[in-house]
């Protein structure tokens, strides 16, 4: 198995995690697909630290994994945040700022 | 020695078609499944997939984060957060934006294709490498990590801590509600639905029906469904799911004892089994 092939499997993930983002309305949803696209990337890391031989690209990946879960949990509470007031999960609710 | 190399390649090449392409099923499944529950666990099973490409990648310290941080801890917290969201928070198949979805596919299928394209044209042929080496210098994938993290990059893992610590309290702060008046004692209670006029306790789901299910309404004695036998979350969940006409009820209900199938909608008559 060449890099080629994670790397083509990373892209293939990255983009049904941006297709997913700009489709579905659910905000939960939304959140699950910047996940997917978090992890695309890491495999990037990982198949590159394979290739170049060396562990920096683990360490990359690592940090990625720490920054999202701080990520998830201030996105998920802010979720709940609105779901309070708004009553709804939905990405399109929340449109008070329209002019 | 070859041959143990090429009895690798093969292993791994069969590890990363067959967890590649379960991957890819579950990132489609997450996407089209219309319950967001469903598309947690499509998620799950992407990770999880990941985790063991990590680990044919000689990662095995990631795979095992993967498996533990990703799977474990925050896909759990998505579950926690749609369990108090609620089950009626599917999608709106309303089209607020016009021309959103069709704009959507557009896009994500020519990212796709300039991604790979991108591959296919510039950088093709890069070598699998080997991480042997890296591994066995210090060791082993843990105790090399472990060098790194604490010796070139401790600064930006120190930074990580700060982070950690600021996103738990902000979650505590979002997440906190002031109390604006005095949480009701079960003495208030009790008062409120004696005030109420209707001081006895709500009728059980499943009453003169066939089944006793908590999503099965109760029947009144005129044959008609009593909605205050289900539970909310109960009705919501299956608020989709055809209720028993009322009608069609009162018509059979001639004094003898009724029943509702439940998956024909049929109503069957039970003779001789009054009570």
């Amino acid at each position: 198995m060449t890099t080629d092939h994670y790397i083509a499997l990373s892209a293939i993930l990255f983009s049904l995690g941006a297709f997913g983002m700009l489709f579905r309305r659910n905000a939960i949803v939304v959140f699950m697909c910047v996940e997917l696209m978090l992890n695309a990337s890491n495999l990037a890391f990982v198949a590159f630290a394979r290739m170049h031989g060396n562990l920096e690209g683990q360490v990359f990946a690592f940090f990625t994994m720490v920054v999202a879960a701080a990520e998830v949990v201030v996105g998920l509470a802010i979720i709940v945040a609105i779901f309070r007031t708004r009553r709804s999960a939905s990405v399109d609710e929340p449109s008070l700022l329209r002019f | 020695m070859t041959a143990t190399l090429a009895a690798q390649n093969t292993g791994e090449a069969a590890v990363f078609w067959i967890c590649g392409a379960l991957a890819v099923l579950g990132a489609l499944g997450m996407l089209f499944s219309r319950k967001a529950v469903h598309s947690a666990l499509f998620l799950a099973m992407t990770m999880i997939n990941l985790a063991i490409l990590y680990v044919s990648l000689s990662a095995a310290f990631l795979g095992m984060v993967q498996v533990i941080v990703y799977t474990g801890a925050i896909m759990m917290l998505f579950l926690f957060v749609l369990m108090v969201v609620g089950v009626d928070s599917s999608d709106s198949l309303v089209e607020t934006v016009k021309g959103q979805r069709p704009a959507a596919i557009l896009f994500g299928l020519g990212f796709a294709v300039l991604l790979i394209g991108l591959l296919g044209s510039g950088t093709s042929d890069m070598p699998a490498g080997s991480l042997a080496e890296a591994n066995a210098a210090r060791g082993g994938n843990v105790q090399g990590i472990a060098e790194l993290i604490f010796t070139q990059y401790v600064f930006a893992f120190e930074v990580t801590s700060a982070l950690l610590i600021t996103a738990a309290l902000g979650a505590m702060i979002l997440t906190h509600r002031e109390h604006d008046e005095p949480i009701p004692t079960q003495r208030d209670l009790s008062k409120a639905r004696f005030a109420a006029g209707d001081p006895s306790p709500l009728p059980p789901p499943g009453v003169y029906a066939r089944h006793n299910a908590v999503d099965t309404p109760a029947l009144l004695p005129d044959g008609s469904v009593a909605e205050i036998s289900v539970p909310r979350p109960m009705s919501l969940r299956h608020s989709e799911v055809d209720r028993v006409d009322v009608e069609e009820v009162d018509d059979v209900a001639g004094g003898s004892n009724v029943v509702i199938d439940e998956v024909t909608g049929t109503i069957e008559e039970i003779p001789g089994e009054d009570s």
